[in-house]
């Protein structure tokens, strides 16, 4: 028996280290949910379930990292396991640039009719092609008016 | 008490939606932004390709047409909840 044959059949051995791979999957969870969370106010306004899917991930990859460099003759994933991580902390990274920061970027609309001012009147076709004007959604008790980024 | 939702979308991506999701609540289309200008509620090349769109806010007008509650989110995120309006008209009454 040579050493090569020898080091292969100790690396047969060493046990999968499941951490790694479902922490992963959990944090790459974590950002593309956000489209299946982001309907609903509660976990839209501020997205403590992408949050925590992401802090499960976090630990579920320490705990693997720990095993694979701890005692890495046990455990596979000191070189996978540290690309994982490093794709999973650009994901965290991308996702936190994106809310909360990008999201706060509105306009300040310091121009925008202010309580107690008249609203600019208007006329705008609705979704059948009918001309509305505010002057016609206002009677008789007034009009809730809802600018939307749109459907595009 | 009338629900007027403002963007730029055609008028027929509106009716699409609102097929989709069953509004029967007025969809206006605005699509060269005037009136969204004119609220100062305008969100520079936020849309596809760099375009001009609106960007989320609420009004409620009363039927004399004097503005009685605004709502100018700083978070794209946090929009006004239906409660809020609700408030607001019961306030204004």
């Amino acid at each position: 028996m040579d050493f090569a044959d020898f080091d292969g059949k100790i690396d047969m051995k060493r046990k999968w280290n499941w951490p790694i791979w479902i922490g992963f999957i959990v944090a790459v969870g974590g950002l593309f949910s956000y489209e299946w969370f982001a309907p609903f106010p509660i976990t839209r306004d501020f997205p403590w379930a992408n949050l925590l899917l992401f802090g499960i991930g976090a630990v579920l990859l320490l705990v693997g990292l720990f095993r694979a460099f701890g005692r890495p003759q046990l455990y596979r994933g000191k070189v996978f396991g540290s690309i994982f991580t490093a794709i999973a902390l650009a994901l965290f990274a991308f996702f936190s640039y994106e809310i909360f920061y990008v999201l706060k970027q509105v306009p300040l609309s310091a121009q925008a009719p202010r309580v107690g001012q008249k609203a600019p009147e208007f006329s705008l076709p609705d979704q059948n092609g009918k001309q509305v004007a505010l002057s016609d959604l206002l009677s008789p008790n007034g009009a809730v008016l809802i600018f939307y980024r749109g459907y595009w | 008490m009338h629900l007027a939702a403002i963007s730029v979308d055609p008028s027929d991506v509106s009716a699409a939606h609102c097929r989709k999701m069953g509004y029967t609540f007025s969809f206006l289309s605005d699509q060269d932004a005037a009136v969204i200008k004119r609220y100062d509620v305008l969100h520079r090349g936020a849309g596809p390709k760099g375009k001009d769109i609106a960007r989320p806010a609420e009004f409620y007008v009363d039927g004399s047409g004097t503005v009685r509650w605004v709502n100018l989110t700083e978070n794209i995120a946090v929009r006004a909840r239906p409660g809020q309006a609700l408030d607001a008209i019961d306030a204004a009454k």
